[in-house]
């Protein structure tokens, strides 16, 4: 049956747009999460919508599962291949339509880059907010598809926030128009639902961006803190104080030795954290704003301050935080990156125990996130050669976002849940909620053909991991309080 | 028995006998969208802020909340629903402003109702207490319901309790004063909202271009000197007016409609009085043009249009839509609300 689906594919769609070959498929079997790994029936690569239609036609005459895909960048499995499935890749679809500068908006296909865009807009003095670590090459598809996020959400806000339009084809094959140019449209928020839905409720062929203008000035405050705790007060009293910066990022001791040890941004080695504090804005705001983060800063007792004076210096305080990744890849063979967010108010009480856990574990963890909007990312360090070493950073990973959901937080912000949280998922919502889940879902996609498995545990699932988990006595609220 | 429990009763109890329930906050709405036959549920007393800690920049309060307490106890900290909702009365509850997903002037500039909601706690159709979203400012765990649910004027489930992102107040507002006509004021607006400017309101009617700046001290001086015009001294109450439509221009015995349209959009061909607002995104007409004409006019121009108050309130209140949304509307309906009995018809016929 496969390999007849495959020919059917092939004839349909020439072999250009086909990849059916192990070799071929291999660079294909898993995203940014390499820990899981599939190789799928085949490759689809379309090129216009005709070829997205009648893939999706074949695959739901047939039965067949089909994963979308990105630039599979996506660091929760969610655009990891079905072994009975096809992956749609929407590579080719990479081009940018039309920027218009009066609605400030640009018309762009789902397989153009993140910052390809701004790109395209600089010369108009726009810029595309949303700035996900793998700017350079995820694909704005799979940011709509993961409401990624960025350093600068705080003020700036997510995917959600900076789309204005979305075309997408349904699995039977329905080309919807969802929203447009204007700032919001008739009937249902479709936007909101789709931004986020992880592929499972259409393929996503044509995005409208919001383009903003690019601020006058942008400044950086580089602050160290003795404690992670005193970083952590310090966050709270910037948000309390009435600023609201464009971006508020924390390193902990161990994140800041290994940035330093890959390249050197003059980050202090012994602080207990480093905050970078981010202003923009024009130029009279931005004075306006250093001034008072320099006090609140210094109230709460930084140990050192220094304010980037010009756009050189700027870029080399960043430098650091965005050498984080690439650094923990040289500390350790391998690392796992969390992505749970709490309220801010329990951020040094999160911190602590995390650390109780990467001692109970044995796995040391570096954290260097978002902290003006709560937004962890726990780096656990681990080797993957090391028999039973990835069940455990799992565990401890899942813990983590344990953690997270007993303070009243969630267990992704902006990577998604993918393949990797559907038992967390379980955590975050009982059965009603993920029941109202899989209605929308069927609402959609009745056969469950769009990514199934990823996003949305089944309630059997979560029955099973509901009994595994206390009998193991570990979850802190096994029937998690709703009102 | 709590509130919550009380609707959860009343909701099951409905949809066992397939009675449409109209649910009713404080009421100051209800001549948004079709009117609604059947038996009232009300939900203006389940009310209070349940959590707030300005630090957090998050509010978390119960449907039944009047508006003006829950913005007195955001002004007290010197903070804001940035959205600027409008009240349409005193009697306004958050559950209503949520469901019918309405902003103010700053709305381009700052976002909508729906950008500023974090979580909801509800009550499907079916009785089910749900929860989604929560009240931490990132969130993809599961589909984003609780926007969904904004703006969706209670079709699919009964809000119960909301948790919002909330901004601090601005350091200082200028408003200024610039005569112009329509299509200059609209070209104006959207030449200056791409350039990094404080703008937080942009409305037009009249001959007269009506610009509010907000931001630092000095940031809005700066800006005030680069854009001219007249200062306004006592501005607050123009924009109020101008939220709660009690300028002049909304006492009008015509039909009136709300378009929204791509900003820059030139003005239209449709004869009527207009008030611009949202440096072009939303737009005031009171017309007696028929409802088609100005449906296919916002359309064609890539938006869409609202019979607001008056007019053939049997008639397509608001752009029908084509038939593959409409299909796919009506089974998330069904999905929420299966027996299909909250608020049936409020927004389409169809469900």
């Amino acid at each position: 049956m496969s390999e007849q689906f495959v020919d059917l594919v092939r004839r349909q769609l020439t072999d250009r747009c086909v990849l059916y070959q192990a070799e071929d498929l291999r660079p294909y079997e898993c995203d940014a999460l390499s820990a899981y790994r599939q190789l799928p029936l085949a490759v689809v690569i379309p090129e216009t919508l005709e070829q997205v239609r009648t893939t999706l036609a074949l695959c739901k005459e047939h039965q067949v599962p089909v994963v979308a895909r990105g630039a599979g960048t996506g660091l929760s499995g969610g655009a990891m291949p079905l072994a009975n499935g096809i992956v749609l890749n929407m590579a080719r679809f990479n081009r940018i339509l039309h920027i218009d500068t009066n609605n400030r908006c640009a018309r762009v296909q789902p397989g153009v880059t993140n910052l390809s865009i701004s790109k395209a807009a600089e010369p108009y003095g726009l810029y595309y907010a949303p700035d996900p670590s793998s700017q350079i090459a995820c694909s704005i598809g799979g940011n709509v598809a993961e409401n990624a996020g960025g350093v600068h959400c705080l003020k700036y806000g997510l995917t959600t926030h900076n789309i204005l339009g979305l075309q997408v084809i349904t699995i039977d094959g329905e080309l919807l128009d969802i929203g447009g140019m204007a700032l919001d449209s008739p009937g249902y928020d479709l936007l909101a639902l789709m931004t986020g839905s992880e592929g499972l409720l259409g393929v996503i062929t044509e995005v409208t961006v919001r383009l903003l203008p690019r601020p006058e000035s942008a400044q950086v405050v580089l602050a160290a803190f003795a404690t992670v705790d005193a970083a952590a007060a310090a966050v709270t009293a910037t948000i309390a104080s009435g600023i609201v910066p464009a971006g508020l990022e924390l390193l902990d001791n161990p994140a800041i030795r290994a940035v330093q040890r890959f390249i050197d941004t003059g980050y202090p080695t012994d602080a207990g954290a480093i905050l970078l504090c981010e202003l923009d804005g024009a130029q009279e705001d931005v004075a306006a704003q250093i001034e008072r983060i320099d006090r609140v800063f210094r109230d709460a007792g930084c140990t050192s301050l220094a304010v980037s004076r010009d756009e050189a210096e700027r870029q080399r305080f960043w430098a650091g935080r965005k050498a984080a990744f690439p650094a923990m890849g040289r500390l350790s063979p391998d690392y796992y990156c969390m992505d749970g967010t709490i309220p801010r108010k329990h951020l040094a009480q999160v911190l602590h125990g995390i650390e109780q856990l990467s001692h109970e574990y044995g796995l040391p963890i570096c954290n260097v996130f978002h902290a003006g909007d709560g937004n962890l990312h726990p780096l656990i360090l681990y080797d993957a050669n090391r028999p039973g070493e990835l069940e455990r950073t799992e565990e401890l990973g899942g813990r983590i976002l344990e953690l997270c959901v007993g303070v009243g937080g969630a267990i992704t912000g902006e990577h998604g849940v993918g393949l990797e949280k559907l038992d967390q998922m379980c955590v975050q919502f009982n059965p009603a909620e993920l029941q109202q889940f899989h209605g929308v879902k069927a609402a959609f996609d009745l056969d469950g053909l769009l990514n199934p498995g990823k996003a949305v545990p089944t309630l059997h699932r979560c029955a099973e991991f509901g009994a595994m988990h206390v009998h193991r006595g570990r979850l802190p609220h096994p029937e998690l309080e709703h009102f | 028995m709590n509130d919550v429990q009380t609707i959860q009763n009343q909701v099951r109890a409905a949809a066992a006998d397939g009675t449409a329930l109209v649910v009713q906050g404080g009421g100051s709405k209800s001549f948004c969208g079709h009117t609604v036959s059947g038996v009232p549920l009300p939900t203006g007393g389940y009310r209070g802020i349940i959590d707030y800690t300005p630090s957090e920049l998050v509010i978390s309060a119960r449907a039944g909340t009047p508006l003006t307490e829950l913005e007195a106890a955001l002004a007290e900290q010197g903070q804001m629903l940035a959205f600027e909702p409008p009240h349409f009365g005193a009697q306004a509850t958050l559950g209503g402003t949520i469901a019918c997903g309405l902003s103010g002037p700053r709305r381009p500039y700052t976002g909508a109702a729906r950008d500023f909601v974090l979580g909801v706690n509800c009550v499907n159709g079916k009785g089910d207490l749900l929860r989604f979203g929560g009240r931490v400012m990132k969130n993809v765990a599961g589909y984003d319901l609780s926007r969904l649910l904004t703006g969706s004027f209670g079709t699919l489930a009964v809000l119960l309790d909301v948790h919002l992102k909330v901004l601090p107040l601005p350091e200082q507002d200028a408003t200024l004063l610039l005569p112009c006509a329509a299509a200059e004021a609209i070209a104006r607006c959207n030449q200056w909202a791409g350039k990094p400017l404080p703008l937080s309101g942009a409305c037009h009617f009249d001959n007269q271009l009506v610009i509010r700046l907000s931001g630092s001290t000095r940031g809005v001086s700066a800006a005030a000197r680069t854009l001219g015009g007249e200062r306004l001294d006592d501005s607050t109450l123009f924009w109020h007016h101008l939220r709660e439509h009690t300028l002049p221009f909304f006492d009008t015995a015509l039909p009136l409609w709300r378009l929204s349209l791509p900003p820059a959009t030139a003005p239209l061909a449709l004869n009527g009085e207009w008030l611009t607002d949202w440096g072009g995104a939303q737009r005031w007409l009171a017309t007696e043009l028929p409802a088609d004409r100005v449906h296919t006019t916002a359309r064609t121009a890539g938006g869409h249009a609202t019979l607001w108050r008056g007019g053939d309130r049997d008639g397509n209140i608001f752009t029908p839509l084509p038939p593959a949304l409409l299909a796919l509307h009506r089974r998330l309906k069904e999905a929420f609300d299966p027996a299909g009995i909250l608020n049936p018809g409020r927004l389409y016929s169809a469900f």
